[in-house]
């Protein structure tokens, strides 16, 4: 059973769930969306010029990022978010990330 | 009209709008948003003028329909404050969408709202269509006799919405309450703010330090328990009502319920009604009376939640009832007071009262005592087991068929 599984047993019931449509703050780090995902983007760290246009666009913040000599660069996907949508392929000028089949 | 039962305040004379724009300073809500319409038009140009004034601190937000009325409500009560509005009529319906949005997130809103009828064709004159219309909307609904119960209502109100957290809707009847000016004993400010007391939400949305989300979407998963909480939340709202009324009784003076009864201990018929019409209906029951005849009133006072249960109780020796309603759900079958007493009465297992439904005064048609003296003569034909099948069909009350 994944976090977000766990998190909706604890609120089953009329009684237990908040009144009012409220959803406490934070709850999609809890939803994997990894496993909406067809095609998963391959990001390659020879090619990458760090210029963070993938991070920028990525809807689900999934693009990872460190700190390294004062300078913050890629340092891959987050696949547990990543819903595949090609998004950072698609506007990485220098082809560093391609998609490639899930099951591949 | 109530006479006042206790010198704690001061006697002005006043008209529904009047009473409900001087109840809405004395609370002085954090936020009102509000578009014009007759005849609820005053309340809240009233108001602003008190905004204007710098008599209230209020922010008064003048918008461009009730449609933004409502969400500028709904916003400000969802943001953390008391948020005010008023309306009528088109104003109601045009606020519709808006309307399950403010119960649907629970937020303590209450709403001045005339009686007035909806279009076409259009007529700005009383009845009851508009709020019976939103009957099912999650909102508690409070209707009004006199310009007393309308200030009474307000007042009240304030602390229904705040303690059931749902919205509630304070109404009166366009023109006969809204335009007529009656006396009215009204109360100084710092009593009915320390009635009312502060407000504090225990969440809302500008609590940064306890951030959430407000208004997500909600599938099969869990849509159907949030509206069972609504549901749950309109039955327990019965006792809530009732114990504030009780302590508005301690600090004011005069009483309320659920319904008032009007002599109604040693009844053997009864007439249901709601609104403004029940002074008339009152007159007719004293002359009535004076004759010996042993007819009663129940006045609904709160619609939704809809006291089945104690009026179920009270009608169960009646043996001939007339529903009055103000308000024709063109349904083919009756109207929304009628389904609401019968349904009531048959599931407590009470059969024996005969039942018969009337619809009158839409458009601000008139309704007079010798009206309400023929219901009395149907009503003892049909106890007397002579007029059966009169209670097959909706009758029209001043109707030329």
């Amino acid at each position: 059973m994944d976090k977000y599984n766990e998190k909706k047993d604890k609120y089953t019931t009329a009684t237990t769930i908040p009144i009012g449509d409220i959803v406490e703050a934070g709850t999609a780090s809890t939803f994997c969306t990894g496993n909406w995902r067809s095609r998963k983007p391959i990001w390659n760290n020879t090619k990458c010029i760090n210029c963070l246009i993938c991070w920028i666009y990525c809807p689900d913040s999934s693009i990872k990022l460190i700190s390294k000599s004062n300078k913050t660069i890629v340092s891959g996907i987050n696949y547990t978010y990543c819903k595949g949508c090609g998004i950072c392929a698609n506007v990485c000028n220098i082809k560093a990330i391609v998609m490639e089949e899930e099951n591949k | 009209m109530i006479r006042p039962l206790s010198s704690k305040g001061k006697l002005v004379a006043k008209t529904g709008n009047e009473i409900a724009a001087e109840a809405m300073r004395q609370i002085e809500p954090d936020v009102v948003a509000a578009y014009p319409i007759t005849p609820a038009t005053e309340i809240v140009q009233i108001f602003s003028q008190f905004v204007a004034d710098g008599i209230v601190k209020s922010k008064y937000i003048a918008v461009e329909s009730e449609h933004s009325a409502m969400s500028a409500t709904i916003a400000a009560s969802a943001a953390g404050v008391r948020a005010m509005t008023g309306t009528s009529s088109q104003g109601l319906c045009f606020m519709w969408e808006m309307l399950y949005i403010a119960s649907g997130l629970r937020l303590p809103i209450v709403m001045v709202a005339v009686n007035r009828a909806i279009s076409a064709p259009i007529n700005i004159h009383c009845d009851h269509s508009d709020t019976m219309g939103a009957r099912d909307s999650g909102w508690i609904q409070i209707y009004s006799e006199s310009v007393q119960e309308v200030y009474d209502n307000i007042i009240q109100a304030v602390r229904i919405a705040e303690q059931t957290k749902l919205p509630v809707l304070v109404t009166m009847d366009g023109f006969i309450i809204s335009h007529c000016m009656e006396l009215v004993e009204v109360y100084n400010d710092d009593a009915v703010k320390s009635f009312i007391g502060e407000y504090t939400p225990e969440r809302y949305l500008l609590d940064i330090k306890n951030p959430y989300t407000l208004g997500s979407l909600d599938l099969q998963n869990y849509y159907f328990e949030h509206k069972y909480q609504i549901a749950k939340a309109m039955i327990d709202a019965q006792t809530t009502i009732v114990n504030i009324a009780n302590e508005f009784t301690k600090c004011f003076g005069r009483s309320y319920n659920l319904y008032e009864k009007y002599m109604m201990d040693d009844a053997d018929m009864a007439i249901v009604i709601i609104g403004s019409a029940a002074g008339t209906v009152k007159m007719a029951i004293n002359e009535l009376r004076s004759q010996n005849i042993k007819i009663g009133l129940i006045k609904i006072r709160v619609y939704r939640p809809f006291p089945k249960d104690n009026i179920a109780i009270d009608l169960a020796n009646i043996k001939s009832i007339a529903v009055l309603d103000r308000s024709d759900s063109c349904s083919g079958a009756f109207s929304p007071i009628y389904s609401d007493i019968v349904s009531s009465l048959y599931s407590e297992g009470i059969t024996t009262p005969k039942i018969i439904s009337y619809v009158y005064g839409l458009g601000g048609r008139e309704i007079t005592i010798e009206h309400i003296k023929n219901i009395y003569k149907t009503l003892n034909q049909i106890m007397l087991g002579k007029d059966q099948k009169d209670c097959s069909i909706v009758h029209y009350i001043n109707l030329r068929k």
